[in-house]
């Protein structure tokens, strides 16, 4: 079946099986190895990316439903070889050991923040419930999403905001759910 | 893991989607959010010849009025439903509920009509919609048809709707000014309810008018408490009176005994828990 899907800002036609899942469309037919496979049954998130601005678990999707959808993955972050400003404070802040849930802990980080763009240790782990992480035991992944969501905040310096913006703008679709009476 | 091979189609509106699962057969399967049912076809528990994916259905996603009602298009998703200002409004009960779902990314992708036809006994949104006598909307091919929540959910994973029929809509008494909780218990991070216990309740003054509680994971399918329903009505809203209501909460119930819980265990949660629905929302 003929998709046609934007990836990282890269408009890709491919053909796809239907049982082809998204994660494997990604690291297999588009070599962006940088989203992992983890459990592969629905709960770790290392898989995150988002789809159509929303934070998605790619395991649990089939390639054809991202049909005529723009994906964002790991690999989209960062700007002229600068880091993302969540990437940074993962660096900064010692948030990974072994790195193996990561990419899927920051796509859902950001995720997190284009809704809450200041949240406490509560919401944090709330907003990373679908993250595992078998290293860390969270405690500096919490610090770095609080690290990042102070330096993506506006008035954090011109490089900082000029990413942050280019990623917030990739969730300007997000408006409340129609209640309209069509 | 990788799904057996299928077919794929994805209709644009409901009338073609009947049309493609008559065509289809009954080795079809419907394809709504996919949260549930892409683990299935990975782990190769299931393996239809058909999926029909209803994820360009239009007309099925959103929340609208409709006089007494709330209509919840089966294709909203969870993440929809939860900040619905008509939901939080008119049935914080299912708002509550929805909170409590699996976990964000989940909650993005799952539907709320994709959960209640899926029927899990385990799953959080079955209790809510029974407690709040919701009526499902069903598409065929012969019309339409409608179906009250306590006779659509008939035994594990299996409701009143045919292999040819379609959930569309979930319409929802409005509770208006009605307060609500969702208390569930589990034993890590998006782990499914091992008991839960919808309540939602009408308070005038300091008592109790009126009380909806529903019960999950206590059956093959949700269920309603109605003992506990009654000793609440015109009782004080205080800790001591719903504490002696709630001990009806496993009257009548017969659940199972598995790996995360003995039966007498899960009435002792239904009790213990149906205590604290019913104070947090009082208080709430």
């Amino acid at each position: 079946m003929r998709i046609s899907v934007t990836v990282d800002g890269t408009k890709y036609d491919d053909d796809v099986e239907p049982r082809t899942l998204l994660v494997h469309y990604l690291r297999e037919q588009l070599g962006k190895t940088g989203t992992v496979v983890g459990c592969d049954t629905s709960n770790c998130g290392a898989c995150t990316v988002h789809l159509d601005g929303h934070s998605v678990k790619s395991c649990s999707v089939l390639a054809v439903q991202a049909d005529g959808c723009e994906v964002n993955t790991i690999e989209g972050l960062e700007r002229d070889g600068q880091l993302h400003p969540m990437q940074q404070a993962f660096h900064d802040n010692h948030a990974l050991q072994c790195g193996f849930c990561t990419p899927g802990m920051i796509m859902q980080s950001l995720d997190l923040l284009a809704d809450n763009p200041n949240p406490n240790e509560h919401e944090v782990r709330e907003g990373l419930e679908g993250n595992l992480c078998r290293c860390t035991g969270y405690q500096n992944i919490v610090r770095a999403v609080q690290d990042a969501a102070g330096k993506m905040s506006p008035g954090a310096g011109p490089e900082v905001e000029r990413v942050a913006n280019e990623v917030a703008g990739r969730h300007s679709a997000r408006t409340p759910v129609s209640s309209g009476g069509e | 893991m990788i799904p057996a091979a299928f077919d794929y189609t994805a209709p644009s509106t409901v009338e073609e989607a009947v049309g493609a699962l008559a065509e289809a057969g009954e080795d079809a399967k419907v394809l709504g959010g996919g949260q549930s049912l892409l683990p299935v076809l990975r782990m190769r528990l299931a393996a239809p010849t058909t999926l029909i994916d209803l994820g360009k259905v239009a007309e099925l996603r959103g929340v609208r009025e409709d006089g007494g009602a709330l209509v919840i298009g089966a294709m909203t998703t969870h993440y929809d439903v939860q900040r619905d200002p008509l939901v939080q409004q008119h049935a914080a009960l299912l708002a509550r509920a929805t909170d409590t779902v699996a976990d964000p990314q989940v909650r993005h992708r799952g539907t709320f009509g994709g959960s209640i036809a899926h029927a899990d006994p385990a799953g959080d949104l079955l209790a809510p919609a029974l407690a709040m006598d919701t009526e499902m909307v069903i598409a065929g091919q012969g019309g339409r048809r409608t179906v009250a929540a306590a006779d659509f959910f008939v035994d594990y994973f299996t409701t009143a709707l045919e292999p040819d029929e379609l959930l569309v809509e979930v319409r929802v008494p409005k509770h208006t000014g009605w307060h609500a909780h969702y208390e569930k218990f589990n034993r890590v991070a998006q782990a499914w309810s091992i008991v839960a216990v919808a309540a939602t309740v009408r308070v005038e003054g300091t008592s109790i008018a009126e009380a909806r509680v529903g019960l999950t994971n206590m059956a093959a399918t949700p269920v309603r408490a109605h003992a506990v329903e009654n000793a609440l009505v015109g009782a004080p809203a205080t800790p001591e009176a719903i504490r002696a209501a709630a001990a009806h909460a496993a009257e009548g119930t017969s659940p199972t005994s598995d790996g995360n819980a003995d039966a007498d265990y899960r009435q002792h949660l239904a009790r213990t828990l149906t205590g604290r629905a019913v104070t947090a929302a009082v208080s709430g």
